[in-house]
């Protein structure tokens, strides 16, 4: 069974380039744009890994973190923030909640497929 | 000499009022004879001038001829005048003022400050009220000055001989004191625009929609020339969300040019908060809105207003002003401008007006502080401040100076009432030049009060050159800011004063 990715993102594009880069190497990839109910979909969907951006609509990826590590079934869930330029205070405040690793916008894909599969291992 | 046909007069009308000083006969200053009524004497210089030219205008009977010195003069210039006029001479004077001559000579050439006890004395042996030697004394200029000093290492400017350079050089004065205010607004704008960078909503919005953009062209197109062999489905749907975030780039590079721009715009204006360009426009308008006053259509008075305001370049300052106008607007309706004037001169005491017009305090006040002093027969400053000690509202006078950046003298009055809110209070302040006012404070809820809920709290205070009837009472020591306040031992102090070793 290939390994998942839950993509937390409101950008359609970026959803689209980013789930057919891990497709091609085999990861399950789901997309989920809404800040709000984020929660939700990763109970839903027990994903091997989460993509979080760190700007969403409705609720904001630092809040999501903080629910997710205080979480008894996803603290330990591997995390990677999409983040900014010039975002250090984000940054900063992300790795005290315990993020796994940060991925800076632009991103070149090569670097999405390798952080990825250094955090859950090949699909 | 009444009759003679060349009846000259020359008064100099200071601050104590016009007092004759030569018939134009003689030299007021040693009496002697003079030559075709021409007298010259150092400051007098503008004197002799009008002498020379209205003795040549030997037919008419009577002139009287006022010269003004009240605009220009420094205290010590205005004690030289005014003893060079009473003819009394500077050792007698000294004598009196229990100083010595040598003392009273730097005084009275800018060279040293005066204040306090000795000013008191030196205004008693010349007749005069201590307001009439430093009433308008350039002390906004001197301020402003200080301040520049203030504003760069200490130990450059010769702080202690300002009065004596704003004296002999009041030109470059004005343009350091000018210059100063240019470099702090622009300081003040590099702030505000790093601030803005950091934490302004729309731009960090805007920024995160263009690396949003990027990220996905960067993406979609490393996908495009990393997969050769892509179907052609995925190819032609990869090269439309390419064209679409192209389109999105371009369209939100063009809003942030604008926004930029706008900036620029604002920034030309040298106006760094709009607190501060309402300050400026309702400055450069003393505070009197007539065209307000009887506008019957007040919405389309105030929009007008604000749209010929060159001050208000940026939304949230006409944003304020608007909200500012429509007080202003209320106010007016409520309280008439003939009716406050006789009241006020009736009995100048705000309560009064509150209570007659059933508008609070605070109302009152800002209502007296929108009224000419021409017509209102007195001068008055206004300060707003909310519970956090920031001044919302300034309408500073020339001897009350008003920090125009920064906290304000701890000790002023207004702070006091934040204490003591609903409590009126009248006090009488004394500035370092030793120039004392009357101050009337009050601070007020802003909204209603609410169960459980700690009032927002506002407080004004009222300024008057005068002393009023509080005249004669020990009077608190105010300055304007610890950064260029003189007084040394004071325990609202919150930095040391350039002006003090």
């Amino acid at each position: 069974m290939p390994k998942s990715v839950l993509l937390i993102e409101d950008e359609p594009n970026i959803i689209e380039a980013i789930g057919f880069i891990l497709s091609r190497a085999g990861y399950q990839v789901i997309s989920h744009g809404d800040g709000t109910t984020a929660l939700d979909a990763v109970t839903r969907e027990t994903p091997d890994m989460l993509i979080l951006d760190l700007m969403l609509p409705g609720r904001g990826g630092l809040d999501i973190l903080r629910d997710l590590r205080s979480a008894s079934a996803t603290k330990d869930l591997p995390v990677m923030m999409l983040t900014a330029r010039g975002q250090k205070h984000d940054r900063d405040q992300a790795e005290h909640l315990g993020v796994t690793a940060f991925m800076t916008k632009p991103f070149a894909n090569q670097e999405v497929l390798q952080q990825v599969q250094t955090l859950i291992g090949d699909a | 000499m009444q009759g003679t046909d060349r009846l000259l007069y020359l008064s100099v009308r200071g601050p104590m009022g016009p007092t004759v000083i030569s018939d134009g006969s003689v030299n007021p200053f040693n009496k002697a004879p003079l030559k075709n009524n021409l007298f010259v004497k150092e400051s007098v210089n503008a004197l002799a001038e009008c002498v020379k030219l209205l003795s040549r205008r030997r037919s008419k009977p009577l002139f009287r001829w006022e010269f003004d010195v009240s605009k220009s003069a420094l205290t010590g210039t205005r004690i030289r005048e005014r003893r060079q006029a009473l003819n009394l001479r500077q050792s007698k004077l000294a004598r009196q003022a229990e100083i010595s001559a040598s003392y009273l000579n730097l005084i009275e050439h800018n060279r040293r400050k005066i204040g306090g006890k000795v000013l008191i004395q030196i205004a008693r042996a010349l007749e005069v009220e201590v307001s009439a030697l430093t009433e308008g004394a350039e002390e906004s200029l001197l301020e402003a000055l200080r301040e520049a000093a203030g504003a760069f290492r200490k130990g450059e400017a010769e702080v202690d001989r300002l009065e004596e350079f704003v004296s002999r050089f009041p030109g470059w004065a004005r343009l350091i004191a000018a210059q100063n205010r240019r470099v702090v607004a622009q300081d003040r704008n590099i702030e505000a625009l790093n601030d803005r960078l950091t934490h302004d909503p729309f731009l960090g919005e805007a920024l995160h929609d263009l690396l949003s953009n990027v990220t996905a062209i960067q993406s979609t197109a490393g996908i495009l020339v990393e997969t050769p062999e892509i179907e052609d489905q995925w190819r032609n749907r990869f090269t439309r969300n390419i064209h679409e975030e192209s389109s999105r780039l371009a369209e939100g590079s063009q809003a942030l040019v604008r926004y930029f721009e706008d900036q620029v715009r604002a920034a030309d204006t040298l106006f760094t908060t709009p607190l501060e360009a309402l300050d400026v426009y309702l400055s450069s308008n003393n505070y009197h809105l007539p065209v307000l006053e009887q506008s019957k259509a007040p919405d389309e008075t105030i929009t007008g207003l604000i749209d010929e305001a060159a001050e208000l370049t940026t939304p949230q300052s006409r944003s304020l002003a608007r909200t500012y106008l429509k007080l202003y607007y209320s106010l007016s309706r409520r309280m008439p401008m003939r009716d406050v004037i006789a009241l006020w001169a009736q009995s100048p005491d705000p309560s009064q007006l509150s209570q007659a017009f059933g508008v609070t305090l605070s109302e009152a006040m800002h209502r007296l502080a929108t009224i000419p002093s021409e017509d209102l027969g007195q001068e008055l400053g206004l300060v707003v401040s909310d519970g956090a000690g920031a001044l919302l509202f300034r309408k500073a006078l020339d001897g009350f100076p008003m920090p125009r950046y920064g906290a304000a003298c701890a000790v002023w009055p207004i702070y006091q009432a934040l204490n003591q809110p609903m409590v009126a209070r009248r006090a009488l302040v004394e500035t370092p030049p030793g120039r004392q006012m009357e101050t009337w404070t009050v601070a007020e809820p802003v909204a209603g009060l609410r169960f459980d809920k700690a009032p927002i709290l506002r407080a004004t205070m009222l300024v008057s050159l005068d002393s009023g009837s509080l005249s004669g009472e020990r009077p608190v020591q105010v300055g304007t800011t610890c950064r260029i306040c003189p007084r040394q031992n004071c325990a609202a102090r919150r930095e040391p004063s350039v002006l003090v070793e």
